[in-house]
C-alpha cells in the first residue's frame, strides 16, 4: 500500500470516528466503544473494496454489508456519510424520535443500510441469504457481514457459519470484530467463545487472522477473500474497544456510554 | 366429500406456481411432511434445506428477500412461529420483506405427536407483529389460491396449514380475496365465525341449530389479519350474537380478534370456541377434537349461550 493510500484511509477512519462521537455525543446515549473498533475495517471496505452507488443506494449490482452487531450504527452512519448517502449533519439527529438514524440499523428508511440489524446473531444469517441469491442468480456481488465477538456467542451465528460453508458461499466474507469485551466484561469471562479461528475453520471457513487497525493488513485480508472461490470466509481482526479516543479505549464501560460535554472536546481533540 | 390435508395443497400449490412465479423455497428438514418436497423435485435449483436451524432459516429468507427475491420459508408452525418468532419480528417484520411463511401442523390436529407439537398459539403470536398478513384456509381450493394470494402480495405472509385431511367444500369457481371473509350460509339468530380446520365443523352445527329453528349464519375467516372488519361488524348489527371458532387458543386468535373488532364497533356477546388456556397431548384426530372441545356438538351449545345472552 502507498504512502498516500495509506494516509487517506487514516483520513477518513478519523472523520468516521469523529463522526461516531458526534452522533453518541448528540444522541446521549449508543454505542462508541464497539463503533470505534470497526472505523478503520469500514473505512476499508466502503472506500477501497465494496462497489457501492450513494446516488442509487439500492443498485442490485452493489456490493453488500450486513452490520450484524448492529448497536455500533454510529459507525455504520459515519461511514455512510462519509461516502456520501446522506449529509454529516445528520448523524446529529441519531436515535431523535424526528430522526431517521434509528439507535440499529433500519434498511427500509436509511440510504445505505442494506439490512435491519440489532438483534444478534439475526444479521450474519440475513447475509447468508443474500449470498445466496447473489450465486444462485450467478450475480456478481459480495456479501460482507460484521460480527461481534460477544454476538459469537448467539448459537445462530453458527447455524448461519454451518449455511454459508453448506452452500459455499464464496461471495461471504465474514468480519469477526475481535475486540474483547462484551457489556458485563471480557468476552472469555462472560462465556468463553475460543478459539474463533478453529472453531471457524472447523465450520468450513477460509480464515484469516489481522490486526483490525492496519490498512496494509486490511487489505491483503480482503484481497486473500476475494481470491477464495470454493468457500466463505472470516476474516478475524483483533481491534481495540474505543480505538482513537484514549479514555475509550479498552474500557468495558464505554460499550453503551455517550461521552458528556468535556469528553466530547476532548474526544474530537484526540481525533483531529 | 372429497378430503385432503391443506399442508399437502401448499405443497402442490408451489409446485404448481413455480413456473408462472419467481420464488425460492426453504425448508428446516421437514420437506417430506411439509410438502415443499413436491417443489424441491420439480425445482431443486430454486429449493434450499436449511437444516434443523430454523432460526437460521427465517433471517435467510429475509436477507434473500432484501435481495430482490420473494421466498417462502417452511416448518411447523411450533417452530417456524414459536422458536422463530423473534427472527420473524425482527428480520422480516420490522423490515416488511418479501417472506412467506408456510406453517404446517398447526393447531390441535398434529394429533398423535402431543403437546410439543401441536401449537395453539401460533396465530396469537403473528398477529402481534406489524405488517404482517395471516392466512389460515380451510380446504384444499382455498389453500391453493391463498398461496397464490400470497405471492401476490408484497410483504410478510403467514400461512397456516393442518395435517389432517380437511373436507373440499370450496368449488373450482372459488374466489379467493385476501382480507375478505366468506359467508357461507345467511342467517339472523346468530353467527358463528370460524376459520381454518373448524370451518366445515361450523357448517355441520348450522344445520344443527337449523333443526330447531335456529337461523345461524356462518363465516369463513381466512384472513385473520387485516381481518373483514366490516363484514363482523354487519354480522354483529344483524345476528346480535357471535360464537367464534378456531383450532388454537381461545386466548389471542380468531376468538380475540372478532371481539377487539365488535367489542369497539358494536358490542354484542361473543363466545369463543378453541382450546382452552392448557396445553395439548396425544391422541387421534377426532378424540382430541373431542376432549378439547371442538366439536360441532360444542359451537352447538355455545351458539345458544350466545342466544341466550342477547339483551
Amino acid at each position: 500500500m502507498d504512502k498516500e493510500t495509506l494516509s487517506t484511509l487514516e483520513g477518513t477512519a478519523k472523520r468516521i470516528r469523529r463522526g461516531i462521537i458526534e452522533g453518541v455525543y448528540h444522541a446521549k446515549s449508543g454505542h462508541p466503544g464497539g463503533s470505534l473498533s470497526i472505523a478503520d475495517i469500514l473505512a476499508y471496505l466502503y472506500t477501497k473494496e465494496m462497489h457501492i452507488n450513494p446516488q442509487n443506494p439500492k443498485d442490485d449490482t452493489r456490493d453488500r454489508l450486513v452490520l450484524s452487531k448492529g448497536h455500533t450504527a454510529p459507525a455504520l452512519y459515519a461511514t455512510l456519510a462519509e461516502c456520501g448517502f446522506f449529509s454529516p449533519e445528520e448523524l446529529k439527529t441519531l436515535r431523535k424520535i424526528d430522526g431517521r438514524l434509528q439507535g440499529h440499523p433500519d434498511m427500509k428508511n436509511i440510504p445505505g443500510v442494506d439490512m435491519t440489524t440489532g438483534s444478534l446473531g439475526l444479521g450474519i444469517s440475513a447475509a447468508c441469504g443474500m449470498a445466496l441469491v447473489g450465486k444462485t442468480e450467478q450475480k456478481d456481488y459480495r456479501v460482507y457481514a460484521v460480527v461481534g465477538d460477544g454476538e459469537s456467542e448467539e448459537g445462530q451465528v453458527w447455524e448461519a457459519s454451518m449455511f454459508a460453508s453448506h452452500y459455499k458461499l464464496s461471495n461471504l466474507c465474514v468480519i469477526l470484530d475481535w475486540n474483547g469485551l462484551q457489556i458485563d466484561g471480557p468476552v472469555e469471562k462472560v462465556m468463553n467463545p475460543t478459539p474463533h479461528d478453529k472453531k471457524l475453520e472447523a465450520f468450513g471457513f477460509n480464515v484469516i487472522s489481522i490486526d483490525g487497525h492496519d490498512f496494509e493488513q486490511i487489505e491483503a485480508a480482503f484481497t486473500a477473500a476475494k481470491a477464495c472461490t470454493d468457500r466463505p470466509t472470516a476474516i478475524i481482526a483483533k481491534t481495540v474497544k474505543g480505538k482513537g479516543v484514549s479514555f475509550m479505549e479498552n474500557q468495558v464501560g464505554w460499550h453503551g456510554k455517550a461521552p458528556n460535554e468535556e469528553e466530547y472536546l476532548l474526544a474530537l481533540k484526540e481525533l483531529q | 366429500m372429497e378430503k385432503k390435508a391443506t399442508r399437502e395443497s401448499y405443497g402442490a400449490a408451489l409446485a404448481a406456481l413455480g413456473e408462472k412465479y419467481d420464488f425460492y423455497v426453504l425448508d428446516a428438514d421437514l420437506a417430506a411432511a411439509t410438502k415443499t418436497s413436491v417443489f424441491a423435485k420439480k425445482y431443486p435449483e430454486r429449493f434450499f434445506n436449511c437444516g434443523i436451524a430454523e432460526g437460521n432459516m427465517m433471517s435467510v429468507a429475509a436477507g434473500i428477500a432484501a435481495a430482490g427475491k420473494t421466498v417462502f420459508a417452511s416448518s411447523f408452525a411450533m417452530f417456524a412461529a414459536g422458536r422463530a418468532f423473534e427472527q420473524i419480528r425482527n428480520s422480516i417484520g420490522y423490515p416488511h420483506l418479501n417472506v412467506k411463511i408456510g406453517a404446517t401442523h398447526a393447531g390441535i390436529t398434529v394429533g398423535e405427536d402431543g403437546a410439543t407439537h401441536q401449537c395453539n398459539e401460533d396465530i396469537a403470536l403473528m398477529r402481534t407483529i406489524p405488517g404482517m398478513v395471516i392466512l389460515n384456509p380451510a380446504d384444499d381450493v382455498e389453500a391453493t389460491a391463498a398461496v397464490e394470494a400470497a405471492i401476490k402480495h408484497t410483504g410478510p405472509v403467514y400461512l397456516r396449514f393442518g395435517r389432517c385431511a380437511a373436507p373440499i367444500f370450496n368449488g373450482a369457481d372459488y374466489k379467493f380475496e385476501l382480507g375478505k371473509g366468506v359467508t357461507l350460509k345467511d342467517g339472523a339468530d346468530v353467527t358463528v365465525v370460524a376459520t381454518g380446520f373448524m370451518v366445515h365443523i361450523a357448517m355441520e352445527a348450522a344445520e344443527m341449530l337449523e333443526k330447531e329453528g335456529i337461523s345461524a349464519r356462518v363465516l369463513n375467516i381466512h384472513t385473520i389479519k387485516p381481518i373483514d372488519d366490516a363484514l363482523l361488524i354487519k354480522a354483529a348489527k344483524e345476528t346480535g350474537a357471535l360464537v367464534t371458532a378456531e383450532e388454537h387458543s381461545v386466548i389471542g386468535g380468531l376468538g380475540s380478534a372478532v371481539a377487539e373488532v365488535v367489542s369497539a364497533a358494536c358490542p354484542v356477546p361473543v363466545l369463543r370456541v378453541g382450546v382452552e388456556d392448557t396445553y395439548g397431548r396425544s391422541g387421534t384426530v377426532p378424540a382430541l377434537l373431542e376432549a378439547y372441545g371442538l366439536t360441532k356438538e360444542h359451537i352447538y351449545q355455545k351458539a345458544k349461550e350466545a342466544i341466550s345472552l342477547k339483551k
